[in-house]
C-alpha cells in the first residue's frame, strides 16, 4: 500500500507576485562596493539591503524581512545607485562589483519622508493605546525623519476596530500598512496560505476566509515581524508597554528544537516570549505553542512548596523535613533490598545541569542504573547516543531528506518549517515514510506509505529512492517514534539498514524538550554521563563520582514491570507525569500501587503525585539558569527572568542536598559549577565549560571537536533587532574565540552498531484496523492545559480517526461512538473520517483527557490491532 | 483636409464589415494563415530578425522594439511562454477592441507565428474580462485554427506544436501591465512584480516569456506577409510601419484611425476625425492615453512619432488621443483621470496606493470649487515623491509605471494653466469663508 | 450549491488546459457567476478544494477584480462609464438617471466603470457586458426594458453567452 506519488507543484513555488526568485543570498565571490563613501566587501548578488546592514548602515524597511523574500511593496528602502536612473529599493537590488550607493542623500531622504507621510495619512494615530507603540518602526522613524504635522485633511479610511483572526490573532485593519509580511510568511514560511490581501489599491485589507480563521501553529509569528500594531496577541494586548519589559535569551521548552527566544518579563512575570533568529536553529521562528506557553510557569495550579505524606493527605512541609523524609526512604530501600530496588524515571523536561545532577545522585550516589528520561515513547539510548548524527542546518545542504517517524508538524514544529523550506525553497528531495499522511506530505517527492510495523518494503522503496538521487550532501534521516502503539523494532530496524547506505545521518525527533540533554547526561540505562556506555565509561567517572552501578539496568517500561512483579520498591519521578506520559497507564498504575515509596520532583501535582511520599517542587523555565541540548545535539543556554514565587528550589540542587543527606558532598554552589564539572566528567561535553557555553552564540554542537567552525563568537550586528526585526542572538564576547586545539575525549564514545533484528512482520486480519498513536501538538499536557492563551485548544476526549471507506465498512455516520477492542482493553470512541489516514489503519492521539489509546495499548506488544464494533 | 489613412492591417475589416471576423471570410478575402504557412518554413532566428528589420515596436504603450524584445530570452531555457496582452484598459484607448472583434484571426495568425518564432509552445490571449463579444469571436478563431491544423500538434506538418488558450481576465486595468497580467494568468491578484527579472528572462510560472499587444501581433501577421522591409519603408525615424490611434472626446468623428506613423496630430484630429465637435476651439489634447502629459494646440503640427513625443515630455502611449474643447475644465478631467488611476491601483506600493487615493481627493475639491489656495502646490510637493521630477519619462518610486503616471495630468494642470488655477484657488478659499458660519 | 457531476468535469476540463492548475482559477469563478449570478461562498470552496488553494487565496484573487460580485446583484448588471470620453459626452448624467430610474429594481444594478474601450461609442453602456452606445437616457432604458422583457437575450452576468446550465437572466 505505497505509492511514489506524483505531485503537482507546491503553491509555495508559485512564481507569483511576492514568491519570486530574485538571487537572495548571494554566492561565494567576494566584491566590494561603496556604500555612502565607505567601501565594504559584500557577496556578490546579495541584496543591497542585507549587506549594508551587515556593514552598520541601516535602510529603513517595512516590508523587507531577511528570512522572507523581497516583495518590493512598501518602498521605504530606496536609495540612489550610481550609473541607475532614480531610486532603487534595496531590498530587490542585488550588489554587482563596484556598486556606489547613497542612503541619506537629500533626495533619498526627501523621498523616505514621502513615505512616511503616505503611510501616515491613512493610518490612525493611536500609538498611546496600541501595543506596538514604543518599539514601532513606523513611530520611530517618524520622530526621526517624518513630517511634522499633516498635510492630509481629509478623513482617514475606517474599518471596524480590532477583529480576531484566529483564537490567538487579532487584526486592526487601521493600522495596517500593507507590508504582507504576515500574508508572505503565511505562504512562504508556514506554508498556511490562510490570510491573504483582499481587496485592491487604496482599500486592501488583510483577510481570512470568513469561516475558515488563521489557525496556523505558526499565527504568533506574524504578530511578531507585523512591523505595526496591526497584527497584535490576544495574549499580551494591553498587558505591558515595551519600554518596561526586561528581556533575557533562552531556548523555548516546549519541544527538542529548542527554539532561540528573548523571554520578557515585567514586574517578575513573563509577558511575551519572542523568536530570536538563530541560523542554526529556528531562523526567528516559534511555534504558537511555544510562543504563548510562557503562560503556564505563573499558572495556580503550580506545587510551589514541599510537601510529605501524612496519612492519605500530602502535607506543607519545609524543605529540610521533605528532603530528610526523601533521602531516609530512598536509603531503606536502597540498604534493604540493594540499589537496583530503585528506579529513576524522567529528567527530560529540566536543564542539562539538573540532568547531569539526578544521573549522578541515581548512578554516583544511589547506584542504581534503573533510569530512563524517556517514557516509553522514545528510541532506544543505544541507538539514540551512538548514531551518526546531523545537525538541522544540513537539512539545508541535503543530499535528501528522509522522514521516518513523527509528524513533525505536531510534535516539532519549527523542525517542520526546516524540513519545508529544505524541499520547498531549496530543492531537497524530501521522502516521506510513514504511516498516514501529515503535515509535511504535500512537500515530499517521493511518499511511501506502510503498515505499522511493517517496514521491509518501505525501505527497499527509499533505497531505490535514493539511488535516484544524485548529489553529495548528506542523507538526513528524520527518526523518532512515529507511533507508540508499537515497538521501537521496526523504526531501529529500518535505521539500522537505512545506517548502511552512503552519507545517511540521522537528525533524531524526540520531542521532549530536554531529552537529548538528559540521554547525554547519563539518565537512560546503560549509560554514564557524556555518551559513554556503563561498561566504557566506568573508570573514568567513577573516579569523579566515587563509585557507579555495578551492572545495567532497566528502562522505563522495564522499571515499570519490576515494579509491578514486587522487584522495584521504590521510584523517584523526575518532572515527568508517567500516568500520562507512558503509552501504557494501566501498567502505571499497577507499578506505582505495588512499590514502597514514591518520591516526586516536579512542578505540577500530576497523577503520580497523588501516590507521592515526598514532593519536591522545582523551578521551572524561566525561573531558573542552566543550559538544554536540543535534538541535534546543540547544548545551549537558558535565561532566567523571574525568581519563582514560593519555594522551589533548582532540581539539580535538590539532587545535590539529596546526595548529601545520603553522604555525598558534591560541593557544587552554581550552575557555572555544575557546568565546568558536566565538561570535566562528562567525555561528549569535553571543552563545553561554562565559559564556551557564555560566549557561543549559538550554542555548541557536541562533540565540540566535531563542529569546531560552526561556533560564532560574539554578537552580530546589529546586536540585537527590534521585535518585528529578526532579533539577533546575543551572546557576552569574552575576546576569546574558539578553543584553538579540539579538544578530545578521555573515554571513546559510544558508537551505535546499526545491527538490528527484522521485525516480526505481523500480519493483520482483514476486519482489524492496526492502530497509529502519536502526540498532536495541542492536547492535555501541562503547557497546553495550564496556559490561559492555549487551554481552549486542549482538545476534548480521545476519538478514533480512520479512512472514509472504514468508517463505511463500520457502518456508521461521522462522529457516532463505536465499541473499540484490542487484546488489553475495551473502550468506547466517537469515530471519524480522516482523509489522512489509508484504510487499515486508525489513527488515535494520545494526548487526550479521558479514557484512550494508553488503555488500549501493551507496550509490549509489536503492534497494536483493534476490532471495531458497533454499539447497540 | 485631405488626408489619407494608410490601412495595413485594418484593411480587411475596413472591407467586409459584415464577417470579417469568419474563418471562410478571413480565409478566402483576406489570406488568414497565409503569412503563417510562409512563416513556418523559415527559421525561427529568421523570423526575429525580419520583425527587427521591420523596426516594429510594440503597440501596447511602452513602444519597445518587438523584435529586439525577443532577441533577450535566455537562449537555453525552455519552456517559454508568450502572453498576448488583449487587456486593453487604458482610457481611451479602444483599437484593440475592434482588432478582436472583427480580425480576430489576423491577432491568432501573428500569436502562432510569434509563438514559432521564439519557440513557446503554450500562447494564451489574456482578454479583457469586460469583452464579451470579443472572447465570444477570439474563442471561435482559436476554434477554427485549431480545427484547420493551425494550432495543437504538428502544425501543417511543420513539427511545430502550439496551445493557445483565450483567457479572460475579470476587471481590472492593471492587469494590463506585462507583469500584473502574467500574475492574474497565474491565479494571482494582478499585481506587477518588480523588475528585474524581466519577463523575458522569467515570467510566467518562472519561464521566459515574451508579452506583446493584440496590435503588435497583428503587425507581425502584416509584416511576414509582406516583408520587414516593406513594413520599414512606412513611418518617421525610429517609428516605423503605420499605428492605430483612437480620437475621442469632442470631436466629430470619434474612431479608430490607421495611419502612417509621422502623420501630424492635426491631420489626425482635424482631419480624419472631423475637428472639435460643433465647430468649438480646441481646448488640449491626451495624447497617448490617460498616462500622458497633456499638449496644447500649439503641438497639433508634431509628427506622431515616438521619439518627438517623448522630446515633448510626453508620450504616444497606447495610441489613444483625447480631444477637449474650450468649455471643458481641465481639473475636472485631471480629478476624472485620477479617479480612475485610485480606482485602479492594485495597491501594492505605498506611494501609489495611498498617494492615488489623496490626488483624487483634492483634485476633487478643486474641481468642485472646494479647493485650498495652496491644494495645486499640495499636489506638486507629494507627487514629486510618486513621480520624482515630476517630468516625463517621469521618475520612479514605484514598481510600475502606474504609480507616476497618476501625476500626469496634474503637471500638465501646472505646466499650462498653473497661476489660473492658483488664483482660482485663492478665490476658492476666500469665497468659502466668506460662506462659512459659526457653529452655534 | 456545490459543483454538480458535469460542472465539475467542466472544471477539470479547464483546469487540464493549463500548464499549472491555478491558472484555472479566474475562469472558475467565471464559470461559478455564470451559473449563480454571483460568487457564492460555496464556489470559492469548491473552487480551493478543486485546484489545492486555501479559500482564503480564492477570495484574495476573487475580490480583487471589479467583474466578480460576491453578493446577489440582480440579473442585469449595467455598467456606464464616466471616465474623461464618456464624461466630455454625458456619462455622468446618464448613469445618474440610469441610477435612479432603477434604484428600485433589484433584477437591474446599475454601477459606473472605467473606460470601457468603446470611447467613439460615448457615452457607452454595457448590459452583461453587451456594448451599447451613444445612448441616451431614453435610449438606454429602452435596451434594459428589452432585456428584461426578453426582447433581447442578455448575456449572463460575467458576460458568457447563455449556455444551458447557466443562469438565465
Ligand atoms: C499600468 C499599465 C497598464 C498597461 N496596460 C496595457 C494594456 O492594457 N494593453 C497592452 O497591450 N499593454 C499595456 N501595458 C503595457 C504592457 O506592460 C507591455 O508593455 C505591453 O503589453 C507589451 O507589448 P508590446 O511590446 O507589444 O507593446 C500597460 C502598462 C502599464 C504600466
Ligand atoms: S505603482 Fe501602483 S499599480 Fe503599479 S505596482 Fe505599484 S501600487 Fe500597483
Ligand atoms: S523594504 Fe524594500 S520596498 Fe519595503
Amino acid at each position: 500500500m505505497s505509492s511514489g506519488a506524483m505531485k503537482s507543484v507546491p503553491m509555495s513555488q508559485w512564481p507569483s507576485d511576492h514568491r519570486y526568485s530574485i538571487p537572495v543570498a548571494g554566492d561565494q565571490e567576494i566584491v566590494s562596493i561603496t556604500i555612502d563613501d565607505k567601501v565594504v566587501q559584500v557577496r556578490r548578488g546579495e541584496l543591497l539591503i542585507k549587506a549594508a546592514q551587515d556593514h552598520g548602515t541601516y535602510i529603513p524597511r517595512f516590508c523587507w524581512h531577511e528570512r522572507m523574500k523581497p516583495v518590493g511593496m512598501c518602498r521605504m528602502c530606496l536609495v540612489e545607485v550610481e550609473g541607475m536612473r532614480g531610486f532603487q529599493i534595496s531590498c530587490a537590488t542585488p550588489v554587482v562589483d563596484g556598486m556606489v550607493v547613497h542612503t541619506t542623500t537629500d533626495n533619498v531622504k526627501s523621498v523616505q519622508d514621502g513615505i512616511l507621510e503616505f503611510l501616515l495619512i491613512n493610518h490612525p494615530l493611536d500609538c498611546p493605546v496600541c501595543d506596538r507603540g514604543g518599539e514601532c518602526p513606523l513611530q520611530d522613524q517618524t520622530l526621526a525623519f517624518g513630517p511634522g504635522e499633516s498635510r492630509f485633511v481629509e478623513e482617514k479610511r475606517h474599518f471596524e476596530k480590532p477583529i480576531p483572526i484566529s483564537d490567538l490573532v487579532m487584526l486592526d485593519r487601521e493600522r495596517c500598512i500593507q507590508c504582507g509580511r504576515c500574508t508572505r510568511f503565511a505562504a512562504e514560511i508556514a506554508g498556511d496560505p490562510l490570510i491573504d490581501f483582499g481587496g485592491r489599491g487604496g482599500t486592501t485589507e488583510v483577510i481570512t476566509y470568513p469561516d475558515e480563521p488563521f489557525t496556523s501553529y505558526f499565527s504568533g509569528n506574524t504578530v511578531q515581524i507585523c512591523p505595526v500594531g496591526a497584527l497584535t496577541a490576544s495574549a499580551y494586548r494591553f498587558r505591558a508597554r515595551p519600554w518596561d519589559l526586561e528581556s533575557v535569551e533562552t531556548s523555548c521548552q516546549a519541544c527538542a528544537v529548542g527554539c532561540r527566544g528573548a523571554l520578557e518579563s515585567t514586574s517578575n512575570r513573563l509577558v511575551r516570549l519572542l523568536g530570536v533568529d538563530s541560523e542554526p536553529v529556528n531562523h526567528g521562528w516559534l511555534c504558537d505553542k511555544g510562543r504563548y506557553g510562557y503562560e503556564w510557569v505563573h499558572s495556580e495550579t503550580r506545587v510551589r512548596a514541599p510537601g510529605v505524606r501524612r496519612g492519605t493527605e500530602l502535607a506543607v512541609t519545609s524543605w529540610p523535613e521533605a528532603l530528610d523524609a526523601a533521602a531516609t526512604a530512598l536509603r531503606r530501600v536502597r540498604d534493604e533490598h540493594g540499589p537496583s530496588a530503585i528506579g529513576v524515571i524522567g529528567g527530560a523536561r529540566g536543564t542539562n545541569e539538573d540532568a547531569y545532577a539526578w544521573a549522578r545522585f541515581a548512578k554516583g550516589v544511589l547506584r542504581t542504573d534503573n533510569v530512563d528520561a524517556q517514557l516509553g515513547d522514545g528510541l532506544p539510548a543505544s541507538m539514540v547516543l551512538g548514531m551518526p548524527r546531523a545537525t538541522i542546518a544540513d537539512l539545508d545542504r541535503a543530499r535528501a531528506i528522509v522522514l521516518l517517524g513523527p509528524d513533525l508538524k505536531e510534535e516539532l514544529p519549527v523542525l517542520s518549517l526546516r524540513v519545508r523550506r529544505a524541499a520547498v525553497d531549496l530543492g531537497v528531495p524530501l521522502i516521506d515514510v510513514a504511516a498516514r499522511d501529515h503535515g509535511l506530505t504535500p512537500y515530499a517527492t517521493t511518499v511511501v506509505r506502510h503498515l505499522p510495523g511493517v517496514i521491509d518494503e518501505a525501505v527497499a522503496q527509499v533505497t531505490a529512492a535514493l539511488e535516484g538521487i544524485a548529489g553529495d550532501g548528506p542523507v538526513v534521516v528524520v527518526i523518532g517514534r512515529g507511533s507508540v502503539a508499537e515497538t521501537a523494532d521496526a523504526t531501529v530496524y529500518a535505521a539500522a539498514r537505512l545506517a548502511a547506505l552512503p552519507g545517511v545521518r540521522f537528525l533524531s525527533a524526540l520531542w521532549r524538550a530536554n531529552v537529548h540533554g538528559a540521554l547525554d547526561l547519563g539518565l537512560a540505562p546503560g549509560f554514564l554521563p557524556g555518551r559513554v556506555t556503563l561498561e566504557a565509561g566506568r573508570e573514568h567517572v567513577a573516579a569523579a563520582w566515587g563509585g557507579v552501578p555495578d551492572e545495567m539496568g532497566l528502562d522505563s517500561a522495564g522499571i515499570f514491570d519490576a515494579a509491578k512483579a514486587g522487584h522495584i520498591k521504590a521510584l523517584v519521578f523526575v518532572g515527568c507525569d508517567p500516568v500520562t506520559d507512558f503509552p501504557d497507564r494501566t501498567l502505571v498504575r499497577d507499578a506505582i500501587a505495588a512499590v514502597e515509596r514514591v518520591v516526586c520532583v516536579g512542578a505540577f501535582p500530576d497523577d503520580a503525585a497523588e501516590s507521592a511520599d515526598v514532593f519536591l517542587p522545582t523551578t521551572v523555565w524561566g525561573e531558573q539558569a542552566g543550559t538544554t541540548t536540543n535534538l541535534e545535539g546543540r547544548v545551549m543556554r537558558l535565561g532566567r527572568k523571574v525568581t519563582s514565587e514560593g519555594q522551589a528550589l533548582e532540581g539539580w540542587r535538590i539532587a545535590a542536598e539529596l546526595a548529601a543527606r545520603l553522604g555525598s558532598e558534591w560541593n557544587l554552589e552554581t550552575v557555572e559549577e555544575v557546568q565546568d564539572e558536566i565538561a570535566r566528567v562528562a567525555p561528549a561535553f569535553i571543552g563545553v565549560d561554562a565559559s564556551l557555553l557564555r560566549r557561543a552564540r549559538d550554542g555548541v554542537v557536541l562533540p565540540v571537536a566535531d563542529h569546531l567552525d560552526e561556533l560564532t563568537f560574539g554578537p552580530d550586528r546589529p546586536a540585537a533587532g527590534q521585535s518585528w526585526e529578526p532579533i539577533r542572538s546575543a551572546a557576552e564576547d569574552d575576546g576569546e574565540g574558539a578553543p584553538s586545539t579540539p579538544p578530545q575525549p578521555a573515554v571513546a564514545l559510544h558508537t551505535w552498531s546499526g545491527d538490528a533484528p527484522a521485525p516480526s512482520a505481523a500480519p493483520i486480519d482483514a476486519y482489524a484496523l492496526r492502530l497509529v498513536v502519536a502526540r498532536t501538538l495541542y492536547g492535555n499536557d501541562r503547557m497546553v492545559t495550564a496556559s490561559p492563551s492555549l487551554a481552549k485548544f486542549a482538545g476534548g476526549d480521545a476519538r478514533l480517526l480512520v479512512n472514509r471507506r472504514d468508517r463505511e465498512r463500520i457502518g456508521v455516520e461521522d462522529g457516532t461512538r463505536v465499541r473499540v477492542i484490542s487484546p488489553k482493553a475495551s473502550l468506547d470512541l466517537p469515530v471519524h473520517t480522516d482523509p489522512s489516514t489509508p484504510e487499515g489503519v486508525g489513527f488515535l492521539a494520545i494526548n487526550r483527557a479521558g479514557p484512550g489509546a494508553s488503555e488500549l495499548i501493551d507496550v509490549s506488544a509489536t503492534v497494536t490491532d483493534v476490532r471495531v464494533e458497533t454499539i447497540t | 483636409m485631405a488626408v489619407k489613412e494608410t490601412l495595413v492591417i485594418t484593411k480587411f475589416l475596413r472591407e467586409r464589415t459584415e464577417d470579417s471576423w469568419e474563418y471562410a471570410a478571413a480565409r478566402e478575402h483576406n489570406n488568414a494563415y497565409g503569412a503563417l504557412e510562409k512563416a513556418l518554413k523559415m527559421e525561427p532566428a529568421a523570423l526575429v530578425e525580419e520583425v527587427q528589420k521591420s523596426g516594429l515596436r510594440g503597440r501596447g504603450g511602452a513602444g519597445f522594439g518587438t523584435g529586439q524584445k525577443w532577441s533577450f530570452l535566455p537562449p537555453d531555457i525552455f519552456p517559454r511562454y508568450l502572453a498576448v496582452n488583449a487587456d486593453e484598459g487604458e482610457p481611451a484607448t479602444f483599437k484593440d477592441h475592434m482588432l478582436i472583434e472583427r480580425d480576430p484571426h489576423q491577432i491568432v495568425e501573428g500569436s502562432i507565428i510569434t509563438a514559432y518564432a521564439i519557440q513557446a509552445h503554450h500562447a494564451f490571449i489574456y482578454l479583457r474580462g469586460e469583452f464579451a463579444l470579443g472572447a465570444e469571436r477570439l474563442q471561435a478563431a482559436v476554434e477554427d485554427a485549431y480545427a484547420n491544423g493551425f494550432l495543437g500538434k504538428n502544425i501543417l506538418g511543420s513539427g511545430f506544436d502550439l496551445e493557445l488558450i483565450v483567457h479572460r481576465g475579470a476587471g481590472c486595468y492593471i492587469a494590463g501591465d506585462e507583469t500584473g497580467l502574467l500574475s492574474s494568468l497565474e491565479g494571482e491578484r494582478a499585481m506587477p512584480r518588480i523588475k528585474p527579472p524581466f519577463p523575458a528572462v522569467q515570467g510566467l510560472y518562472a519561464a521566459p516569456t515574451i508579452v506583446n499587444n493584440v496590435e503588435t501581433m497583428s503587425a507581425v501577421t502584416q509584416i511576414v506577409n509582406n516583408s520587414g522591409e516593406w513594413y520599414a519603408g512606412m513611418g518617421v525615424g525610429k517609428s516605423l510601419g503605420t499605428r492605430i490611434f483612437s480620437v475621442s472626446g469632442n470631436v466629430e468623428r470619434p474612431g479608430n484611425y490607421e495611419v502612417e506613423l509621422g502623420t501630424t496630430f492635426r491631420e489626425l484630429i482635424e482631419g480624419l476625425a472631423g475637428g472639435v465637435k460643433g465647430g468649438k476651439q480646441l481646448k488640449f489634447f491626451i495624447p497617448g492615453g490617460a498616462s500622458s502629459p497633456w499638449l496644447l494646440p500649439e503641438h497639433l503640427d508634431e509628427p506622431l512619432d515616438m521619439d518627438r513625443a517623448t522630446e515633448l515630455g510626453t508620450m504616444l502611449g497606447s495610441g489613444a488621443i483625447m480631444v477637449f474643447d474650450e468649455t471643458v475644465d481641465p481639473v475636472l478631467i485631471a480629478w476624472r483621470i485620477a479617479k480612475f488611476f485610485a480606482h485602479e491601483s492594485c495597491g501594492k506600493c505605498t506611494p501609489c496606493r495611498e498617494g492615488s487615493g489623496w490626488l483624487e481627493k483634492v483634485l476633487y475639491r478643486m474641481a468642485n470649487g472646494l479647493g485650498r489656495a495652496e491644494d495645486l502646490d499640495l499636489l506638486l510637493g507629494f507627487g514629486n515623491n510618486l513621480a520624482p521630477g515630476l517630468s516625463w519619462p517621469p521618475g520612479q518610486t514605484t514598481i510600475c509605471q502606474l504609480g507616476p503616471s497618476t501625476m500626469s495630468p496634474t503637471v500638465s494642470l501646472n505646466k499650462y494653466w498653473g497661476d489660473e488655477i492658483r488664483a482660482r484657488l485663492t478665490a476658492d478659499e476666500a469665497r468659502r469663508k466668506t460662506l462659512q458660519v459659526t457653529p452655534a | 450549491m456545490s459543483f454538480s457531476d458535469t460542472e465539475r468535469r467542466r472544471a477539470e476540463e479547464i483546469v487540464a488546459r493549463y500548464p499549472h492548475s491555478k491558472s484555472a482559477l479566474l475562469p472558475l469563478l467565471h464559470m461559478a457567476q455564470d451559473r449563480d449570478g454571483y460568487v457564492t461562498g460555496e464556489a470559492m470552496k469548491d473552487i480551493a478544494e478543486l485546484l489545492g488553494l486555501t479559500p482564503a487565496l480564492v477570495l484574495g484573487t476573487c475580490s480583487f477584480y471589479t467583474m466578480f460580485k460576491r453578493a446577489p446583484i440582480g440579473n442585469l448588471v449595467v455598467s456606464v462609464c464616466t471616465n474623461v470620453s464618456c464624461l466630455v459626452n454625458g456619462g455622468p448624467a446618464l448613469v445618474d438617471s440610469l441610477r435612479a430610474r432603477y434604484a428600485d429594481d433589484e433584477d437591474v444594478h446599475v454601477e459606473e466603470v472605467e473606460c470601457v474601450a468603446a470611447c467613439d461609442l460615448a457615452p457607452v453602456m454595457q448590459v452583461n457586458y453587451e456594448f451599447h452606445g451613444p445612448v441616451t437616457s431614453e435610449a438606454a432604458v429602452d435596451v434594459i426594458e428589452q432585456y428584461k422583457s426578453g426582447a433581447l437575450v442578455a448575456r449572463t452576468i460575467s458576460g458568457s453567452p447563455v449556455i444551458a446550465g447557466s443562469k438565465a437572466p
